[in-house]
């Protein structure tokens, strides 16, 4: 199937014209949903789609001038018409002698597996039985008072890609998942919790645990109240932790940075963390829900280390951004599907996990709040100016235990301080999906505005 | 208009097939849709690009299960395959549920004066240009601006079983400006957006340039912000800053979908007090020219102006096909999706409270201590507890009836129904804003607005 792929987008590739180059990417996948509602199936959808996108880039004497355009079709005209559309956009851009395509770097892609064949062979009846029997799961234990859904979801999905300047690569994976987003109750009081499981495989979902957490995270929230505002130290649930990394990833963005849109701009080489803080983005490490052998544009994914001891040492950049900075593409290029433009980012970050587990985490903390979600975060956290201020719900902690709920409280600092206020970082790593892990990971000095 | 996505004859022959399979309802639903896009950044035109989709989404009701399957390929035999797949999966029982008679659609025009694909490229980037110089023109410190702009259009055509055959023309335009100023105290962004259902007629150069002068002025001011206070305070919200407030603080929770599987704090509500009774909010789909306006809904049902609640009590929710089938009364034309790959659900289209009777500039003279806020950015809620928090992006502080200092941006955070009640001032200077509201990952353009409001106390996330 992907040397069809690899074939397509080589024809296509045959379509550049004197004075360009040319990049084309092409993706075919396929996937299913089901949605389990109340004991019966809501919703099945079982689809399949595919898409080209086409840089081409015309040289001028000031440097390269480029154009991009994509189809949700491979059908041949479809193609041709795109070719001409990313043509005649690049007619109309700057020239900039920053802008260059991806060539082969020497760098040797990781044998990183992203694909489990056997996942085809799962029939849509074991998907469906998956999603009912984890709505069914929820919705009887104790305190449940209704269950807003049980979904199931999987996807196979082929990339090809390859450009005028040498690299051609190809990849397939595979991926599966499955959440469940619950209601409990108590008399007049109301809490909700959720629970998922993804992996690359059908075999990897883990529905006991998925169907667990959601049930235990709403119940656990029940009589929870509005505390007063305080000053104290936090401890993230890995999955908070795994969104803060996510929204860190901005700053650490090289394109962000050589704009000067990023706090961290300037800084390398200073001390931006506490001491045990060591920040990794490797998507050569299998674990990684967004492991990879190749970044966006076709060169091999490596590990990059990005603060180490504390110490801001590396930005992630793809080959424009890290031309514009005088430094070299760290393999980061990441692009959303075959509509977008490849930019740099991070697809596996990891904080080095520290030697205590979730419970000698509390203890070590003694008094403080245990966050369980966090919302606003798109509105409320800045990758320029650090600024953080989210909502939040969890519990308590008194004594290093987990104590009373609360609810509708905002958890405020910057970035900048919250890095420099980590008190310990767990040793409990969940592998999320997304684009980091996280763990239990403590941070002092917040402010906490309740009542 | 060019020719019809779909043949009525064709469209009838499909649905026909869908329900020889055992269907008791079904629904073809068809998109073209050609985007273009350019951003500017560091004084660049970074890349201008293109794209176009096209397909349908073929959904079959068995039972009351719905089997959705989706083509990139319009073809009679494409979609009579989606309509096998969907039926199958939806447990295609065979025997037939009667015969399609489809109606003839609406007139349709699109509603834009100078359509995205009249407008040469050099003339797009020359008002991104304009934008760009307008914007550095500020005193202050502008260190970077970003200028982007996006057209596109949209056609759907909607054919299902009951005999609705509907078709609508969607042209957009979209222009945003992000600047961002460098000083003493670090980097400040500020953002202005212009986005309107029409075409470039909605795009004048000497606004775009005063919008981009706006988003400059935005930064500069907020270098010299103080951090936000934190805890319950007054929060007045400036005419058209805050409708993304009743968009997270009650619009999700009037969501039918929600509120039928009890996953709403507005659930079996209808008739009861909710709010302040200076709190009558709307959500219309057909106000000209506003982001989430439309001819018809994507299942294919006129766009209308639905009151939700009338002087403080909740007069009714919103609704899709589904939802409203097992209620047994009409869709109020909320049935959205993102695209053809997409099952519809039910969306707010322009949500937004009416004027009411106070004066503005009172509400502010007489707020002793408070935040004034100028702009906010996102939100988001939990419709089965109420909670939602929504956060600023201009904001002030307010001191014995004054507009003072400048805020960094934070996040507020509130209880729908509390907040609702404490809405205690509503001034007659109603306007709008724009917005794309994200529900189970589909997204989707939405119109927000309210005149300048007051609430008595909300709780905001700052850390002075």
């Amino acid at each position: 199937m992907s040397t069809d792929l690899a074939d397509l987008v080589q024809g296509v590739l045959a379509q550049v014209a004197a004075g360009e180059e040319m990049e084309v990417y092409a993706a075919r996948g396929a996937e299913t949903e089901v949605r389990a509602y109340s004991g019966a199936v809501e919703s099945l959808s079982a689809a399949s789609s595919a898409g080209i996108g086409v840089r081409i880039l015309r040289s001028s004497p000031e440097g390269s001038k480029v154009g991009f355009a994509w189809a949700g079709s491979l059908e041949p005209s479809v193609i041709a018409a795109t070719v001409r559309d990313a043509r005649d956009n690049a007619a109309f851009a700057s020239p900039d002698p920053d802008v260059v395509l991806a060539s082969p770097d020497g760098v040797a892609p990781q044998d990183v597996t992203t694909f489990d064949a056997a996942l085809a062979g799962i029939s849509t009846e074991e998907k469906i039985a998956f999603a009912l029997e984890l709505e069914r799961r929820v919705r009887s234990a104790d305190k449940v008072r209704s269950v807003r859904s049980a979904d199931y979801g999987d996807a196979i999905v082929e990339v090809a890609l390859a450009t005028t300047t040498g690299i051609s690569v190809a990849s397939e994976r595979t991926s599966a998942y499955a959440g469940v987003s619950v209601i409990a109750g108590d008399g007049d009081d109301t809490q909700t919790g959720y629970g998922s499981t993804a992996g690359r495989s059908f075999a990897a979902l883990d529905l006991d645990r998925t169907a667990t957490e959601a049930v235990e995270r709403a119940v656990r929230l029940l009589g929870a109240t509005k505390p007063a505002s305080a000053k104290l130290t936090v401890v993230l649930d890995p999955k908070v932790t795994a969104q803060l990394l996510g929204v860190l990833s901005g700053a650490l963005n090289g394109e962000s940075v050589v704009k000067g849109r990023s706090f961290f701009g300037g800084r390398l080489g200073e001390v931006v963390a506490a001491p045990q803080v060591r920040l990794i983005d490797d998507p050569t490490d299998a674990r990684a829900y967004g492991a990879a052998r190749f970044d966006g544009e076709g060169l091999a994914c490596r590990r990059n280390v990005l603060i180490d001891a504390g110490v801001l040492s590396s930005f992630v950049y793809d080959t424009v951004s890290a031309r514009r900075a005088k430094t070299a593409s760290t393999g980061s290029a990441v692009r959303g599907g075959f509509a977008g433009i490849p930019g740099p980012g991070c697809r596996a970050l990891l904080l080095e996990p520290g030697s205590l587990d979730q419970a000698g985490v509390l203890a070590m903390v003694g008094e403080g709040l245990y966050v369980q979600s966090i919302t606003g975060v798109h509105s409320g956290v800045s990758t320029t100016s650090g600024d953080f201020s989210v909502g939040a719900e969890g519990l308590m902690i008194r004594n290093g235990q987990l104590a009373e709920p609360v609810r509708e409280v905002t958890i405020a600092s910057t970035l900048q301080k919250m890095l420099a206020e980590v008190v310990a970082i767990g040793a409990d790593v969940e592998w999320l999906p997304g684009v980091a892990a996280g763990q239990s990971l403590a941070i002092g000095a917040m402010s906490m505005s309740g009542s | 208009m060019a020719e019809a996505l779909l043949d009525h004859d064709l469209a009838t022959s499909v649905l026909q097939a869908a329900l020889d399979r055992g269907g008791r309802w079904a629904e073809i639903f068809c998109e073209d849709r050609a985007t273009a896009g350019a951003s500017l950044d560091d004084r660049r035109i970074e890349e201008l690009s293109s794209g176009r989709e096209r397909g349908a989404g073929i959904r079959v009701m068995v039972g009351d299960t719905i089997g959705f399957a989706h083509t990139a390929d319009l073809s009679e035999a494409s979609l009579l395959a989606a309509v096998r797949s969907a039926a199958a999966i939806a447990g295609d029982t065979g025997g037939s549920a009667g015969s399609v008679q489809l109606r003839p659609s609406g007139p349709v025009e699109p509603r834009a004066l100078v359509l995205p694909e009249a407008i040469a490229k050099a003339d797009k980037l020359a008002l991104m240009l304009a934008a760009d110089d307008a914007a550095r023109s500020i005193d202050g410190g502008i260190s970077q601006v970003q200028v982007s702009l996006a057209d596109s259009r949209r056609r759907i055509l909607v054919a299902n079983t009951d005999g609705v055959f509907e078709e609508d023309d969607q042209v957009r335009v979209r222009f945003v400006v992000v600047c961002t100023a460098s000083g003493d105290t670090g980097l400040q962004t500020g953002y202005q957006v212009l986005a309107r259902t029409g075409g470039f007629e909605f795009l004048v150069e000497d606004e775009l340039a005063a919008l981009a002068r706006t988003a400059a002025h935005q930064a500069v001011v907020k270098l010299t912000a103080r951090p936000a206070p934190s805890g319950e305070l007054p929060v007045i919200l400036a005419s058209g800053s805050g409708g993304i407030l009743f968009h997270e603080a009650c619009g999700h929770g009037l969501e039918a979908d929600l509120v039928l599987k009890d996953t709403s704090v507005y659930a079996h509500r209808v008739g009861t007090v909710v709010a302040s009774p200076k709190v009558t909010l709307v959500d219309d789909g057909t106000v000209a020219g506003e982001w989430g306006t439309a001819r018809i809904d994507d299942e294919g049902r006129l766009s209308a102006r639905n009151v939700l609640i009338e002087d403080g009590v909740l007069t009714d929710y919103m609704w899709d096909h589904l939802r409203a089938e097992q209620e047994g009364r009409p869709s109020s034309g909320n049935g959205r999706r993102q695209s053809y790959q997409d099952l519809p659900m039910v969306r707010m289209t322009n949500t937004y409270l009416i004027n009411g009777t106070d004066d503005a500039e009172d509400i502010v003279a007489s707020t002793e201590h408070g935040i004034y806020v100028k702009q906010l950015g996102g939100g988001q809620v939990n419709t089965a507890t109420g909670d939602f928090v929504f956060g600023t992006t201009e904001a002030y502080l307010v001191e014995h009836g004054e507009i003072t200092a400048p805020l960094r941006d934070a996040n507020l955070i509130g209880n729908g129904p509390e907040v609702l009640g404490r809405i205690d001032a509503v001034a007659g200077d109603f306007s709008m804003t724009v917005g794309t509201c994200g529900k189970d990952g589909q997204q989707v353009p939405v119109g927000c607005g309210q005149p300048t409001m007051r609430i008595s106390g909300v709780t905001i996330g700052g850390t002075a």
